[in-house]
């Protein structure tokens, strides 16, 4: 599958406390207007400018902290077609993969605010067609590749009724 | 093959022995959701029409996070989780019976136990030697309807402490610095197991305040043994036939090792907003404080506010500063009140509040105003945290806390031992 959409770059260390603030418990029910406030702490202007398609483009840690799955949620809700960071915090890769985020670790140092990007989901790649440059993520591990193309864990249960990793 | 505790663990449910990084799937013996994560993992066990609990009794379902509700969103999710446990049998803790990691280790997990929990602190009950882990809704909604659940094996770093605590020094120094010397994705994936003789010597509670922090170095879990500290903390549950011993094998193969003298410590805070950003309680000495909040999954503990209480006790807290004291469950409120803490508490100026985790988590109960600092005895100061992004979080032991109630400032605690 390839994904098309614009870079947005946030830093090193966004929470789920960032994507998700705790002020807004309330609408952890109501994820359509949770998602209105997604990552607003990181960027107030990015739930209202980002176009779906565009990727949340980051360093380092991306995710840390609580277990909140709303957070991958409402990032895919919003329309993010992928996350790109150095690397993730555990329960947020984890949750992404169960809700159907694709989640793609490599060095993002080169990727600029507003970039347009183009990444190959099977190849393994990313083409930023701003600069030229083409990057290249290590591959999910072969037990979240089953959960992600079955759509997510809920999916996956439907289709076999039991795990089949 | 020898093995670290959470392959041990892992390896007894599984029927045979694992490595780091192979994939298991395996039983689960305590699932736990919350009131901020709990509606969302019964919407997903609806929607596969696999609204059941194979393993009712250690299901539990918490209402601590917004407790009471303080709007009806809320109230309408506290519904959602009271009627899932009225279906199914399900154990619901009602929002006067504590926060949800406090709760775990005082009625429901064992040494031994796979643990998860549909939040991120889950990794408390490690404390009690059980691969203990926090997993999003529909993991743990899975593991309630299948009892199962799927893992990567971890690779384990083992943090070995020799001595002792000096004087004003408690278990949340410790690890406030080590996870500022290792930094907050120092151990992401991997299992913590922390061992040596400054181990053995401490209590339960110091125990549960370091594995309640594993996740803020990033680990899936943070791992102690089971032993005779373990099981008299259980005989005090009511719980002495829970306990069973759990060791790693002396050989066993660690990923990484780090070292810390506990009496080389010294009182460390975390600066915003960061927990790794930390500095020692005297480098920070002087920031004005607005707020101090005690209490929390971290410390709201009978020993963390017999500490407190202990400083506070016939002084006043700064006029400036105001001071919230939350005990952790209804067991240690009840504990804090025979022993005479609470009214220590309310006369020297604080408010002391039921028990919860609304303040912490920035629901309601504490809220921090623009521009404001407060210094808590929580695990997060993140931005945002206690329901503020234009506020400063610093975090400490409750001694620290206490002590720089009263100054108005944050100060190294040892200024007031004397």
């Amino acid at each position: 599958m390839i994904l098309k959409g614009r870079a947005w770059i946030f830093g090193d260390g966004i929470s789920t406390d960032h994507i998700a603030p705790g002020r807004y418990f309330h609408l952890r029910t109501n994820l359509p207007e949770l998602a209105k406030h997604v990552l607003e702490d990181a960027n107030a202007d990015f739930a209202s400018e980002m176009q779906p398609g565009d990727f949340v483009v980051a360093g380092r840690n991306f995710g840390l902290g609580s277990s909140r799955e709303h957070a991958p949620r409402i990032i895919k809700l919003a329309g993010v077609s992928a996350v790109l960071a150095q690397s993730f915090a555990r329960i947020f890769f984890r949750n992404s993969i169960n809700v159907g985020l694709p989640v793609l670790e490599l060095d993002t140092s080169s990727i600029s605010q507003g970039d347009e990007l183009e990444v190959d989901l099977e190849a393994g790649a990313v083409r930023n067609l701003t600069s030229g440059e083409t990057l290249s993520f290590a591959p999910l591990p072969a037990v979240m590749v089953k959960i992600l193309d079955d759509g997510g864990l809920v999916e996956h249960f439907r289709k076999h009724g039991d795990f089949n990793l | 093959m020898a093995s670290t505790l959470a392959e041990k663990i892992i390896a007894a449910h599984v029927g045979r022995e694992v490595s780091p990084g192979e994939i298991v799937v395996t039983g689960v013996d305590v699932a736990a959701l919350q009131d901020g994560t709990g509606p969302l993992a019964l919407q997903q066990l609806e929607e596969l029409d696999m609204l059941r609990a194979v393993n009712p009794e250690k299901t539990i379902l918490f209402i601590d996070h917004a407790a009471p509700s303080p709007r009806k969103e809320l109230s309408n999710a506290h519904k959602s989780l009271r009627d899932f446990a009225a279906a199914t049998g399900a154990v619901l803790s009602e929002i006067n019976e504590g926060v949800c990691h406090q709760r775990l280790v005082e009625s429901f997990s064992s040494p031994g136990d796979i643990v998860i929990g549909a939040d991120s602190h889950t990794c408390t009950s490690g404390a009690l030697g059980a691969f203990a882990t926090g997993m999003g809704s529909t993991d743990v909604a899975i593991g309630i309807a299948t009892g199962k659940t799927w893992l990567k094996v971890p690779e384990t770093m083992l943090v070995n402490v020799s001595g002792s605590f000096g004087e004003g020094v408690y278990a949340k120094d410790l690890i406030l610095y080590l996870i500022g010397e290792i930094g907050a994705d120092g151990a992401t994936y991997m299992a913590l197991e922390f061992a040596g003789p400054g181990v053995e010597a401490m209590t339960m509670s110091d125990r549960l305040t370091i594995a309640n922090m594993a996740v803020e170095a990033g680990a899936k879990t943070g791992l102690f043994a089971a032993d005779e500290k373990t099981a008299a903390f259980l005989e005090e549950q009511g719980r002495a036939g829970d306990f069973k011993e759990i060791a790693a094998d002396p050989d066993a193969d660690y990923s990484h090792t780090f070292a810390i003298d506990a009496g080389e410590l010294v009182p460390m805070v975390s600066a915003p907003h960061t927990v790794d950003n930390t500095v020692t309680a005297a480098e920070a000495s002087g920031r004005k404080l607005d707020q101090v909040y005690i209490g929390t999954c971290t410390n709201g503990r009978i020993e963390d506010l017999r500490v407190a209480a202990g400083i506070l006790r016939g002084r006043q807290r700064n006029p400036s500063t105001r001071l919230i004291v939350t005990p952790g469950s209804r067991s240690v409120y009840l504990k804090a009140a025979a022993e005479g803490l609470l009214a220590d508490f309310v006369e020297a100026g604080a408010m002391v509040t039921g028990t919860g985790c609304g303040a912490c988590v920035g629901v309601h109960g504490g809220i921090l105003g623009d521009g404001e600092v407060c210094l808590a005895t929580q695990n997060r100061n993140f931005q945002g945290r206690m329901g503020n992004a234009e506020a400063f979080i610093y975090l400490s032991s409750p001694a620290t806390a206490a002590a720089s109630a009263i100054a108005g400032k944050i100060v190294d605690p040892r200024e007031f031992s004397g």
